[in-house]
């Protein structure tokens, strides 16, 4: 699946390390560039080029549909890329694996699976365990840790179905801090949480940041954006803007990216998709 | 009954043979694909046909390596149907390993005129006959066909074991799986191959119904008993030997009661596996039937002989004698109920020490009185309440207060009592009893 774009990668082994910021690259935790993702001809992203800087946490917003999730996903290999290179840290991600967590959508799991809330968090310590090797005592109690880190110490033994919404999500969350990377990916974090736990995951965040770590969250609430997200990536098949909340959460913005119109760009991409 | 050493071999195969199966249908239980069993089960056929087809030969290497290519052709064929024509996986997986199997018995006909395909034998095996070849090891008769499925046995459990935190993290999570650096598409395949390798080694003794039965029906029993997946992996190869035996067991005795010879012992695995599973959706500690049902019952009796508290409080505020005879009618024409229900309502009230039966009448004990007076208490704040708020007519408000009464806590009485005015009269001009002191109210526990 890698291959099938390294030809067009010729910049990943020998990039001139400077990003086009001007920072080096290995200090940029994401830069994507020229990304484009299409599902059965049908483009999902469309020339995607983002750098996100480091220790922010990045919001990822736009309707539905929009490529956000997708986004996420190309950048960590988990779909096809149609085109297009992503560099973690200045370098491609089957070398970063370690720095790199991802918290999937809840609802992407087999919630009736027979683990418990601490057998979910211990997987997130799998990648340092390596293969074939039982579960150590530090890796077990680093996932307790984690466990109590997001208010779930007292739920480690319950079974994962039992476990309400908002719970089910920090254990989620716990499982990602337990691999101590340095960049996050979350899809949705904040879907159908209660009060108690959006608390704990705003909390949790703010932490994460604190210590440098760089969080990219898909977000659906605007609402919430310009309180819990110091950086912002507007997309609808393109990327709308990009940069700082405060000059770009703007009601200009979101009116290019919620529109619903269809530009010049965005038809001329469907004319392509259509002809090929 | 009458046990031969040769029952013991038929047993040890049939064992084998599910074990091995057991420990791998887990994973498609989980994965939910556990039809991918049955197709894989059918689908190693044009497998097993062209690897005789190229080289004459039906030695058990060539048809493994045959079922193992065939296998992992299924699964990868069965997604690339399911992705690239878009349908549903199990509709690519129906059309996939019926296409294959057609295509094997094609190439069985035409190609192999001489081997002999015989549909009973394709469905029931011949585990009755694996007695027939066997080892003599210190004077028992070990089959060999046990040697295969014990391979596969260790096989099958050394994969599980090496690879248990890798199987179990890409069955959950996949796409976490893959950011770990787990290749759960490789292992997806490596449990596919070893599937269609299983199947052909327990194919020949016991037959595909007993191959399908075994990967599904030990693990989904084993699924229903336990919400652990180490518990459930042993659970599912004790379930799964214990289908063997009984099995075989009632395979040899219970056609003879009916005046038959034995009948297929592979069969009746089946059967058995069949009847275990719904022992558990019965009996299951957490999802089972018989604990709903159970609790739903003691929610009505508790209804009940609540209930009945009530009437004799009513009874007792308006001083009328009632017979105990009477008692159970009147029970049944004011709240309903069946009159078995009322009856153990009663027995159960005067064993708790609630009631007590005396020259002829049903009277309350200080216990009974003081739950009676929460629930009366309940019934009434609850018809002022909805007088008040939902401007219900008084007439209107029994049937209600009448169901939420045995659904209220204190703290909700207490509530109620707040904001009703008066709280010492119901709309109805009936009083409203006080809460029980804390005497009386221990007197209940």
């Amino acid at each position: 699946m890698i291959d099938t774009h390294a030809a067009t990668d010729v910049t990943s082994t020998d990039t001139p390390a400077v990003s086009r910021g001007g920072l080096p690259l290995d200090r940029v935790p994401l830069a994507v560039h020229d990304l484009t993702v299409a599902y059965y001809r049908k483009p999902v992203l469309w020339d995607v080029d983002f750098e996100a800087p480091e220790g922010k946490l990045i919001a990822i917003v736009g309707p539905n549909g929009a490529g956000k999730s997708t986004l996420i996903k190309a950048a960590l290999d988990l779909v096809p890329r149609t085109s297009g290179r992503v560099l973690f840290y200045g370098k491609p991600y089957r070398r970063q694996r370690q720095l790199i967590g991802y918290v999937p959508q809840r609802e992407s799991v087999d919630w009736d699976f027979p683990v418990t809330a601490l057998d979910v968090v211990v997987m997130g310590r799998y990648g340092q365990v390596g293969w074939c090797r039982p579960v150590g005592r530090q890796h077990r109690e680093a996932a307790r840790a984690a466990l109590e880190h997001v208010g779930m110490g007292d739920f480690a033994g319950r079974q994962i179905s039992q476990l309400s919404g908002g719970q089910q999500q920090r254990v989620f969350l716990a499982r990602a801090l337990a691999q101590d990377a340095r960049l996050y990916f979350m899809d949705e974090p904040f879907a159908g949480v209660d009060a108690a736990t959006e608390k704990a995951i705003v909390r949790i965040l703010h932490e994460l940041r604190s210590g440098g770590r760089t969080v990219i969250a898909v977000h659906h609430d605007l609402q919430t954006v310009p309180e819990y997200f110091d950086h912002v990536l507007l997309v609808n098949l393109r990327v709308v803007a990009a940069g700082p909340t405060a000059s770009t959460f703007t009601s200009e913005n979101l009116q290019k990216t919620f529109g619903g119109r269809l530009t010049l760009l965005d038809q001329a991409a469907h004319a392509l998709a259509s002809r090929r | 009954m009458t046990w031969y050493p040769l029952d013991t071999g038929i047993v040890l195969v049939g064992a084998l043979s599910a074990v091995a199966c057991a420990l791998l249908g887990n994973f498609l239980v989980l994965k939910r694909i556990s039809m991918m069993g049955d197709a894989l089960s059918h689908a190693v056929l044009p497998g097993l046909a062209i690897a005789f087809l190229l080289t004459g030969s039906r030695g058990s290497l060539t048809m493994f390596i045959g079922a193992a290519v065939a296998g992992v052709l299924t699964a990868a064929i069965s997604q690339w149907v399911s992705e690239l024509g878009q349908v549903e996986e199990s509709a690519s997986l129906g059309v996939v390993f019926t296409a294959l199997f057609a295509l094997g018995l094609i190439l069985i006909v035409r190609g192999a005129d001489a081997v002999d395909l015989d549909p009973g034998c394709v469905l029931y095996g011949s585990l009755e006959l694996v007695p027939l070849e066997s080892w003599n090891v210190a004077g028992f008769p070990l089959p060999r066909a046990a040697a295969p499925l014990a391979v596969a046995c260790v096989l099958n459990l050394g994969f599980l074991l090496l690879f248990y935190k890798e199987l179990k993290v890409s069955t959950f999570d996949p796409a976490l799986a893959k950011t770990l650096g787990i290749p759960a598409r490789l292992l997806h395949y490596v449990l596919m191959t070893l599937i269609a390798v299983t199947t052909v080694a327990a194919f020949e003794s016991v037959g595909s119904i007993l191959v399908i039965a075994m990967l599904i029906v030990p693990p989904a029993t084993a699924h229903l008993l336990t919400d652990r997946l180490p518990v459930m992996l042993l659970l599912s190869v004790v379930l799964a030997m214990a289908a063997a035996v009984l099995g075989h067991v009632a395979a040899i005795t219970v056609p003879t009661w009916f005046g038959y010879a034995d009948t297929s012992t592979a069969g009746m695995m089946a059967v058995v596996a069949g009847l275990l599973f719904g022992l558990a959706v019965l009996a299951a500690p957490r999802y089972g039937l018989a604990r709903r049902v159970a609790q739903q019952f003691a929610v009505t009796l508790r209804i009940a002989r609540e209930d009945a508290l009530g009437l004799l409080y009513r009874i007792e505020e308006t001083q009328a004698g009632v017979s105990a005879a009477a008692v159970p009618r009147l029970l049944r024409e004011a709240l309903g109920g069946s009159s078995l229900l009322n009856h153990w309502a009663l027995r159960s009230l005067r064993r708790a020490g609630h009631i007590t039966r005396a020259d002829a009448e049903y009277r309350l004990t200080d216990a009974g009185r003081a739950t009676a007076r929460t629930l009366i208490r309940a019934h009434r704040l609850w018809e002022s309440y909805l007088t008040k708020h939902l401007a219900l007519r008084p007439d209107q408000v029994h049937a209600p207060a009448h169901r939420i009464e045995h659904f209220t806590t204190g703290a909700m009485r207490e509530a109620l009592a707040g904001d009703v005015e008066p709280a010492t009269q119901d709309p109805h001009g009936r009083s409203i009893p006080d809460e029980p002191s804390a005497g009386e109210a221990s007197a209940v526990q």
